[in-house]
């Protein structure tokens, strides 16, 4: 049953474009100065420009514009000499003006790529345009907060009205829910290593909707749905595998997919269609007549180039040359700026390709566990590199190793002061090189073997060894010394 | 010329409410002021650049540095209805 379904699947190839709304990491607003906050008491930053006042006139932050060619730039987009601003006209209270600044017919950029790295290679993903505008105010709904409840109103705080916001618009390049995700992730790790912004997305510093339609097997694009606001990339990628199946279904059934726009709910894993108010999609778009046009020229925009900082991709390729490691793993560390911040720290200490396994393997896991970012360890740096010296100089044996990484996790303290109060030191190399004498002459007829070049009886002399030290050897390091001695 | 149809959308649009009475004299006013614009087009104009300002300006920019801001309680002042710290808007859904 399963497998005939997505047999039948194939056959309907899903398109998939993303629109991502970014927040820009500046300190004031887009066209005001009013400091961009998270999380204050409401209200508290505001001012004519962004309440809207008669009269008030906005002035463009330069700071945002120079992120938007920041991000343009390394987006491989175009950008162009000229930017105009326009008004889109609508009514809602988040909107104080009846209209949001953006930018329509002249946007700061267009035309750019990104390379995706997938299971099945890279996929060039292209993109269409890149624009600023200003974001919304945030609604409180009735219910949200004690003091409001069973009241009737709606509830505006005005703080983030205005926070300047970059929208990224993708080619519907994409044809799979896992390429989709993909596609996030590296957008948003090439924005923060470039600076433009932090992508927390708990704090809706970064937004992404899809837009998204199967082509049927006779090669026609079908009807496209929008999938709004997805908080998560796993949500988007969730979201998007079930709108996929319910327009699969639709058509397999001879049925219609209406346009529309559908939300994904994550507490029940379903798609479901937004109540469409009958929103007239005519925002009669205009110049804006408060704001002037952006010039860029080309020596503005070569000198925000000049500070454009490495971007993954160009850290991954130093990253495999300047530490040995192997693409994947590069990739895997440069896919997040205080990943590869946090490895280069550690492999400036201890040799790069164990602080590599260790980083990816162990902590990561650990990370991943806790729900821990990286620079939020207890694990620093210098205490990771303190486990990997402790492991090559022969201290700790590799699976004491990985006991100790979980203690220092657990408690932070040095790696050193763990190894002494749980004695978790292992047998020292004299100590070990003792035993493995021992082993070797109490076993004269192995020994020979291996001196000879029979490598299969190693493993029963290391045996011995282990058995002998009971267990505090490390396996791999008894084996190394064994053979050391025999090859002589 | 302007339908009353047109005045009755674009009304919809600005969210206003008009009589069928004010609806004729917008068609009316609104389709003046349309057919003297359309004078424009009489000239050749293939040359010109659309003027989206007519200071001839660009790049007037403000640096990332914070201003005066408004209180809480000069922000909530001048709303029609609002609580301690947020302005009441009829309800949305």
């Amino acid at each position: 049953m399963e497998n005939t379904k997505t047999q039948e699947k194939r056959d309907y190839r899903p398109v998939i474009g993303l629109e991502f709304h970014v927040h820009l990491a500046t300190r004031t607003k887009m066209f005001c100065g009013c400091r961009v906050t998270y999380g204050e008491e409401p209200n508290t930053h505001t001012c004519p420009v962004c309440l809207g006042h008669p009269g008030a006139l906005p002035v463009a932050n330069e700071r945002a514009i120079e992120l938007g060619v920041m991000a343009g730039l390394a987006l491989n987009c175009e950008v162009h000499p000229r930017a105009v601003y326009a008004r889109k006209n609508y009514f809602y209270p988040d909107l104080p003006k009846g209209y949001q600044i953006t930018q329509y017919d002249e946007p700061i950029c267009t035309g750019g790529y990104i390379d995706v790295q997938t299971s099945e290679g890279p996929v060039r993903v292209g993109i269409t345009r890149l624009h600023l505008e200003e974001d919304a105010a945030k609604n409180v709904h009735a219910g949200e907060s004690g003091r409001m409840h069973g009241s009737t109103g709606s509830y505006i705080d005005y703080n983030r009205g205005g926070t300047p916001l970059m929208e990224i618009v993708t080619e519907p390049d994409i044809d799979s829910p896992e390429v989709a995700r993909a596609t996030a992730n590296q957008l948003k790790a090439i924005l923060q290593s470039v600076g433009v912004s932090e992508c927390d997305m708990e704090k809706g510093q970064l937004r992404c909707d899809a837009n998204v339609s199967v082509r049927e097997p006779d090669g026609s694009f079908g009807t496209k749905t929008e999938l709004k606001n997805m908080n998560s990339f796993r949500f988007v990628e969730r979201g998007l595998a079930r709108e996929l199946e319910r327009q699969t279904e639709l058509l397999e059934n001879a049925e219609r997919v209406g346009q529309s726009t559908m939300h994904y709910d994550p507490a029940t894993d379903e798609v479901h269609e937004l109540r469409s108010k009958e929103f007239a999609h005519d925002y009669r778009y205009f110049p804006e007549p408060d704001l002037l046009p952006v010039e860029l020229n080309e020596a503005w925009v070569r000198e925000i180039k000049s500070r454009l900082p490495e971007l993954p991709e160009e850290m991954r390729d130093r990253f495999v040359g300047q530490y040995g490691l192997s693409s994947y793993d590069a990739g895997v560390l440069t896919a997040d700026r205080e990943l590869a911040a946090y490895y280069e720290a550690v492999a400036a200490e201890v040799d790069p390709k164990q602080a590599a396994n260790w980083i990816t393997g162990d902590l990561q896991a650990l990370l991943n566990e806790a729900g821990v970012e990286v620079s939020e360890s207890r694990v620093t740096p210098e205490k990771m590199a303190g486990i990997v010296r402790l492991v090559s100089e022969g201290t700790v044996s590799r699976a004491a190793a990985k006991d100790l990484l979980g203690r220092v996790f657990e408690s932070g303290d040095s790696p050193a002061e763990v190894v002494e109060r749980e004695g978790l030191a292992q047998m020292g190399g004299d100590e070990l090189g003792g035993v493995v004498d021992r082993v070797v002459s109490e076993n004269p007829d192995e020994a020979e073997r291996v001196r000879g070049g029979d490598k299969k009886v190693v493993g029963f002399l290391v045996g011995q060894v282990m058995k002998a030290t009971r267990g505090s050897a490390d396996g791999g390091r008894a084996r190394e010394v064994l053979l050391e001695k025999l090859s002589r | 010329m302007i339908s009353e149809e047109e005045v009755r959308h674009v009304a919809d649009l600005a969210r206003l409410g008009l009589t069928d009475e004010e609806v004729e004299r917008m068609s009316g006013q609104l389709g003046a002021i349309l057919d003297s614009i359309e004078k424009i087009g009489e000239l050749d104009l293939d040359e010109v650049q659309p003027t989206a300002n007519p200071l001839n300006l660009t790049n007037v920019l403000r640096s990332d540095e914070p201003r005066r801001e408004l209180s809480r309680e000069e922000a909530l002042s001048v709303a029609p209805e609002a609580t301690e710290e947020l302005f009441t808007v009829p309800r949305i859904d």
